[in-house]
């Protein structure tokens, strides 16, 4: 039987090492069972490996930064649109998400497809609300407060012993031991990522995160966990493994079902050793280790994709235990040619 | 004693406990007592399989075993029966 092919436009190519999830969506999209991929990559820098990843991306746009408006974007996918005929958008940053959710019905006219959080689960589940959040729908997260000025961490030292976190909005977390590293870390994250910055209780503890994907109706498609096994030192996973632990299952089924999450998700846990599950961060979207998920039998790409065209999608039932994923870099040869293409004209 | 019911234990020792994501190895003495663990096997007949299995006294095997299920306790392997 010939599988339709399906022309997807992935974000994330920035396979470097602290790498967005493009790649394994790729991977995981290529190794779909029911439908074949054209892939359309988007980039926002020359440098993105994925780009010049030839056997897993066909074709590459640049796109503007999210800074540049969603106007600005959206002309730039209505340029691609003419020349692709995309299906499908898989974005995978944070930052770029609002533009791709705000944009959600322009792009379905257009006949491109996705499948995102709604924009209130996007802002409520975002870390500066993340307290809330945990009261409404029960789950247990470490106190956090949103700050504007380094001076305010004066007066949360009543509520917020050292050692403590101190959060980028978007990217970036540092453990602040006193009140100089504090103040010093707020001032590097506020300058890269904007204000507010949060500031987290710190919580001892192992980390383990959950992958997944949520239908919008409160049902879980998919759910994988995760203990990392090596860390970067930008505490990024190099290696994990699959594990079977079924109060993470459950958090994470509560997690879907009671904010009736729609589209994927990553969940970062910390369980102390009081084997209590804090909730820490929730990332509202596909995560770069996403292809240890594939290769235990949970193809979050493809279910996400399936969903995205309204196509009936089952729920995975298991994955296998005690595998692992192992990261690791490769060094391309390319030519100079082909950075000059996607340098000048902005298309490879 | 009650062991993790899921807990892998392979023939060369490595121990997987599924749950937590962690690994272990241990001797083959640990690897013979775990599997014993594993099947339902009560401290006292543990002990005296260990006496007719290995030349060494009652209360050697005794302070030994009670040892090693306190590191077993410790990595929340092995709990105490309900």
């Amino acid at each position: 039987m010939n599988k339709p092919v399906l022309n997807i436009g992935v974000t994330g190519l920035n396979a470097i090492d602290s790498p967005g999830p493009g790649v394994a969506v790729i991977r995981g999209l290529r190794e779909a069972a029911s439908f074949d991929v054209r892939i359309i990559g988007f980039a926002y820098e020359s440098m993105e490996p994925g780009i010049y990843m030839h056997d897993l991306v066909d074709r590459t746009y640049q796109i503007p930064y999210p800074s540049a408006g969603t106007d600005v974007l959206l002309s730039r996918l209505e340029y691609i649109q003419s020349r692709e005929n995309l299906h499908v958008i898989i974005p995978n940053f944070d930052a770029e998400l609002y533009s791709f959710i705000k944009l959600e019905d322009k792009l379905m006219q257009m006949g491109i497809h996705m499948f995102l959080p709604t924009q209130a689960q996007f802002e409520e589940r975002h870390k500066v609300n993340l307290s809330d959040f945990g009261k409404k729908y029960g789950l247990d997260v470490p106190l956090g407060k949103a700050i504007y000025d380094s001076s305010e961490i004066f007066g949360l030292q009543n509520e917020f012993d050292f050692p403590m976190m101190i959060k980028g909005k978007w990217y970036d977390a540092y453990i602040a031991y006193n009140m100089e590293q504090a103040r010093t870390y707020f001032n590097k994250i506020s300058a890269k990522w904007g204000l507010p910055v949060v500031i987290q209780r710190f919580i001892h503890g192992t980390e383990y995160n959950v992958t997944g994907l949520g239908d919008g109706n409160g049902n879980t498609i998919a759910a994988v966990p995760m203990r990392k096994q090596f860390i970067t030192d930008k505490g990024k996973a190099w290696a994990g493994i699959s594990i079977d632990d079924k109060k993470l299952l459950s958090i994470t089924r509560q997690f879907v079902r009671e904010t009736k999450w729609r589209g994927a998700f990553e969940l970062e846990m910390m369980k102390t050793n009081d084997n209590i599950y804090y909730l820490m961060e929730i990332n509202p979207r596909i995560p770069a280790w996403v292809y240890l998920a594939v290769g235990v039998g949970q193809n979050i790409p493809e279910a996400l994709t399936r969903l995205a065209l309204g196509k009936e999608t089952p729920a995975f039932e298991s994955y296998e235990v005690g595998k692992l994923f192992i990261r690791y870099s490769y060094d391309m040869i390319v030519d100079r040619t082909e950075f000059e293409k996607i340098s000048i004209n902005g298309e490879l | 004693m009650k062991i993790n019911e899921n807990l892998a234990i392979s023939d060369n020792g490595f121990l997987f406990n599924p749950t937590t994501g962690e690994s272990y190895t241990v001797n083959p003495i640990g690897a013979e007592i775990i599997e014993m663990l594993k099947s339902g096997e009560t401290q006292e007949r543990i002990i005296s399989r260990l006496l007719d299995m290995y030349d060494t006294d009652k209360k050697t095997l005794e302070k030994d075993l009670h040892d090693f299920s306190d590191i077993l306790k410790q990595y929340q392997l092995l709990s105490e029966d309900e």
